[in-house]
């Protein structure tokens, strides 16, 4: 009976899932994303509690649990905290690689921001060096409204 | 051997077709802050976390380590459920169990949804076998069609059977400002005059025949939090808290061609299953509310027969008698159910929570029998005929 | 507290491409397990499933493979994060009053999609997607501010590699069992620096199931229980950048919860042996040091030591751990079922000489964000 299995052609279906979606920022986050696009300025949420500035900022405080009620103004410029260069490519990749991406903590901020580092050499990156952010040409009220960060 | 368990708080945000002021996790913390607040509690209180939704929903992987931040897990124990349609009541059952177990006190239970990021049908399809299902299959209404039609063929049941299902249910909207649809020119007319405009409407879309939009639930946008509680404090932070008397679930079928379209056996097995536990022999006569899941209108037919609160082809007289209104024997959602609010994670948990607020006397302006409830009958369904029940008590069970 | 045995343990063989369904996979797995437990799926009170919507392209992935699992007429549930987070979803089951025997089942086919894509897709759509951030980015990320904390290098990272696959070869179901050095790590291709190839866990397919009971459920069984003497879980935050990636505090919280619950005080002294998750080679350094066995920062020291190699005082991932075989979901649950065929002495050549006391790691979210724990034991 198991012989079957030996002669069988096994076949294989692709497919994709192709589920459209938009998501809804928020009032919160809606406000820092056009902070960033009409001005180029970061804007972030402080806890009333532990006083942590959050950029991107939050409704509520995750670690208090409390809602933020103070909107604070922090710079464009700010500390790598952590990088990594990557040399692979796939289809959600903004760019192709290398791509390499950073956690900045911009100053006046707690906690980083997840972001590209652009127009530097590998060999420079180093964690602590400060960088400054570039804004995109055209911006639409994404994230992508940064280009990237680069060494200030 | 295991704690009887009660449920001590129940928050909802409002249910609308899109909450644009709010992403997800701001949404969760909404209903969070609601259950808390409800409960007397803090989230320092809270030893446990259990959330769930779809993820083709939102489309985001992993939504239980997303949401996070918003629900309060941040250096908490938690994970996450999810089984379709049947979400919500899922993890209201997990929260049953994570106390049940002794291993935690008390435990928040969180369903969510954002329906209207995504595009439902596109997700709802890709629930079905690839290879065997998915190329010809038609999203949610499909199978429901199939079986109403069915149905109407087996018992000689009506379109006028199923639309007055439907106005029953938005008619008791009215009296819950949470949900979604507030179908507020129903107030000025007779049930009979509301059920003739329905099924002669031209604007009243048919979909799959007999399935009109007004036999149909919405899409919404929407979160509800329940804190379930162990005996040895559930009494000190609710006077009268809504205990869990017994819960089961039957989620047979794998493939829709394998359903029986002449009978619910899962929602009947599970119902059976949780009677017997409690004792109950007359189900019309001993419970005193339902929150069933019905999608759709002739659900409240079919569905009651599966259950056993009337013998087959019965549910329609149940409902044109008026023992399903407000004021009836049997008063069966008088939340508006599914079919006036569907935020898809959350509306198992909210057919239990507004179980619970009718055992607890807090429903407001939709509570039944002058708040003395013995027992809440709630039901959860989704995927293929998958059914879960879980009966919410006065008493402490035995 | 009435105490929860593991009485039956089955999985598939952990490979890329491999042709069996969903179902099929489940199937393999849950019968397995009931074969080691000596018993049926009439001795199963309630089921616990354990699958993810995105890897199986899918809405309601458990819908594919609940009757696989033996769901007819049976209460049932699915957990969706690792397995190691349903094993004890079944445990509180099992513990309820409501149920004696639990069967929890996970699978997972890394071959049908593309893991940077799926695992993209974690992270948040509104400030991070768009970025193309995956798995190995972000864990990339996480490995560099490991290294700016605690100064291990590269070479600590790749000592890992070399431990696991090495161990691997004595592991019937594993995938990768290799000889690799140091420097075949160091040479392989750079992929998200400071990660490459050799420092990262493979594409895979496989299920894993476990059969869990309480002390009447064990009755209807043959096989002698292994305990859960403890068990701890705990997520951190999920956005990268609030949290500090190089300090595992989640892990440190569920280790805790897991030790107090067994009476264990002194881990590195207690514990026989360790599965733990290593998604990524420098991850089982961080993960030393979560659980407390070596200090903060002193993760790469304590493999040097050689204490968690096979001839050790504590081997960490017998099995060749998760660098060596990583079908996601299911990982965590094979952790578990390797600490319990240690304890059992049913590990063949991987067995560590009468290892007593067992820990098992489940991981979930990115960077290791959410953590479980169990401790076993005979």
């Amino acid at each position: 009976m198991a012989d079957w299995k030996e002669s069988v052609e096994n076949i294989v279906y692709s497919g994709r899932i192709k589920v459209p979606y938009k998501w809804y920022v928020g009032e919160v986050g809606s406000r820092f994303l056009t902070g960033i696009r009409d001005n180029k300025e970061f804007w972030g949420t402080k806890c009333p509690s532990c006083s942590k500035v959050y950029v991107p900022p939050v409704k509520n405080c995750a670690e208090c649990f409390v809602l933020t009620d103070e909107w604070v103004k922090v710079k464009d410029t700010g500390t790598l905290e952590s990088f990594t260069v990557v040399d692979y490519s796939h289809a959600m990749q903004p760019v192709k690689a290398p791509i390499i991406y950073g956690l900045v903590k911009l100053d006046g901020a707690d906690g980083s921001i997840l972001h590209m580092i652009g127009d530097v050499k590998k060999e420079d990156l180093k964690v602590g060096m400060k960088v400054k952010a570039v804004f995109a040409d055209k911006r639409e009220g994404t994230i992508l409204d940064i280009k990237h960060f680069t060494p200030a | 051997m295991g704690k009887r368990v009660a449920i001590v708080g129940f928050g909802q945000t409002y249910q609308r077709s899109s909450r644009k002021d709010v992403n997800g996790p701001e949404l969760i913390n909404e209903a969070v802050r609601a259950a808390l607040e409800d409960a007397g509690l803090t989230i320092k209180d809270i030893d446990a976390i259990v959330i769930g939704n779809m993820d083709h929903f939102e489309g985001v992987n992993y939504v239980d380590s997303w949401s996070v931040e918003g629900s309060g897990g941040v250096m908490k124990p938690i994970f996450k459920l999810t089984t379709g349609g049947t979400t919500g009541s899922t993890v209201a059952m997990a929260g049953y169990y994570h106390v049940a177990s002794g291993m935690f006190d008390r435990v928040l239970v969180i369903g969510w949804e954002k329906n209207s990021e995504s595009d439902t049908t596109g997700a709802i399809v890709t629930a079905f076998n690839p290879v065997w299902e998915r190329p010809r299959f038609g999203g949610a209404i499909a199978g429901l069609a199939v079986e109403a039609s069915k149905y109407m063929h087996n018992y000689k049941v009506t379109e006028r059977d199923g639309a007055r299902v439907a106005v029953r249910e938005r008619l008791h909207a009215l009296n819950n400002p949470y949900t979604h649809l507030h179908q507020e020119w129903m107030k000025s007319m007779e049930i009979e005059q509301i059920v003739d405009l329905l099924i002669t409407s031209e604007e009243n879309q048919m979909l799959a025949y007999p399935l009109r939009m007004s036999d149909m639930c919405p899409r919404t946008d929407g979160a509800a939090a329940a804190i379930f509680a162990s005996e040895d404090i559930a009494e000190k932070i609710a006077p009268k808290p809504a205990w869990v008397v017994s819960t089961h679930n039957r989620h047979n079928y794998a493939l829709l061609g394998d359903i029986d379209w002449d009978s619910n056996d899962t929602l009947e097995s599970a119902s059976k299953a949780v009677f017997k536990d409690a004792g109950i022999k007359e189900p019309f006569k001993e419970i005193d509310v339902c929150e069933l899941y019905l999608p759709y209108s002739y659900a409240g037919l079919k569905w009651m027969e599966s259950i056993g609160f009337c013998g087959p082809g019965e549910g329609p007289k149940l409902v044109w008698d008026g023992h399903t209104d407000m004021d009836g024997e049997l008063p069966v959602n008088p939340s508006g159910g599914v079919m006036s609010s569907n935020p898809i994670g959350a509306t198992g948990l909210l057919r239990v929570g507004e179980g619970a607020l009718q055992v607890m006397g807090k429903a407001g302006d939709r509570q039944v029998k002058g708040g003395d409830v013995k027992y809440a009958f709630t039901t959860g369904f989704g995927g293929c005929n998958w059914a879960d029940v879980m009966l919410l008590g006065k008493k402490k069970p035995s | 507290m009435e105490k929860i045995a593991i009485v039956g343990v089955g999985q598939t063989t952990y490979e890329r491409n491999k042709i069996e369904t969903f179902d099929e996979l489940v199937f393999e797995a849950a019968t397995k397990a009931l074969k080691d437990a000596g018993g049926e799926i009439g001795d199963i009170d309630n089921i616990v499933t354990v699958s993810n919507d995105f890897w199986d392209g899918r809405t309601i992935s458990s819908m594919a493979i609940q009757d696989a699992a033996g769901s007819w007429g049976k209460d049932i549930s699915t957990v969706e994060g690792d397995g190691s987070f349903g094993a004890l979803y079944g445990m509180m089951r099992a513990l309820s009053g409501s149920f004696d025997t639990t069967l929890v089942v996970s699978h997972m086919k890394g071959s049908e999609s593309i893991m940077n894509l799926i695992t993209n897709a974690m992270f948040d759509p509104l400030y991070q997607r768009s970025l193309g951030i995956d798995a190995t980015s972000s864990a990339a990320l996480q490995a560099r501010s490991y290294m700016e904390m605690s100064g291990a290098t590269e070479e600590d990272f790749a000592l890992v590699s070399v431990k696991n696959h090495k161990n691997a070869k004595n592991n019937p179901h594993a995938q990768l069992p290799m000889d690799v050095t140091v420097d075949d790590v160091m040479k392989s291709k750079k992929l998200a620096d400071p990660l490459k190839v050799l420092d990262c866990s493979p594409i895979s397919d496989g299920a894993a199931a476990v059969v869990l009971a309480n002390e009447k459920g064990l009755k209807k069984f043959k096989k002698d229980p292994v305990w859960i003497k403890g068990v701890g879980h705990t997520s951190d935050s999920y956005t990268l950048g609030y949290r500090d990636l190089a300090r595992p505090r989640a892990l440190e919280a569920a280790s805790q919860k897991a030790f107090k619950m067994a009476g264990i005080k002194d881990p590195l002294k207690e514990l026989d042996v360790c599965e733990l998750y290593d998604a990524y080679s420098y991850m089982e350094l961080m993960w030393y040091e979560g659980i407390g066995i070596t200090k903060e920062g002193k993760g790469a020291e304590l493999i040097k030591s050689g204490e968690t190699g096979m001839d050790g005082s504590l081997p960490v991932n017998p099995s060749g751990g998760v660098i060596s075989a990583h079908p996601v979901l299911v990982a965590g649950l094979t952790r578990l079922i390797e600490a319990t065929l240690q304890v059992r002495g049913e590990a063949d050549k991987r067995q560590i000489k009468g290892a007593k006391t067992a820990l098992a790691q489940g991981i979930n979210g990115p960077c290791g964000q959410a953590h479980c724990i169990f401790i076993v034991g005979t």
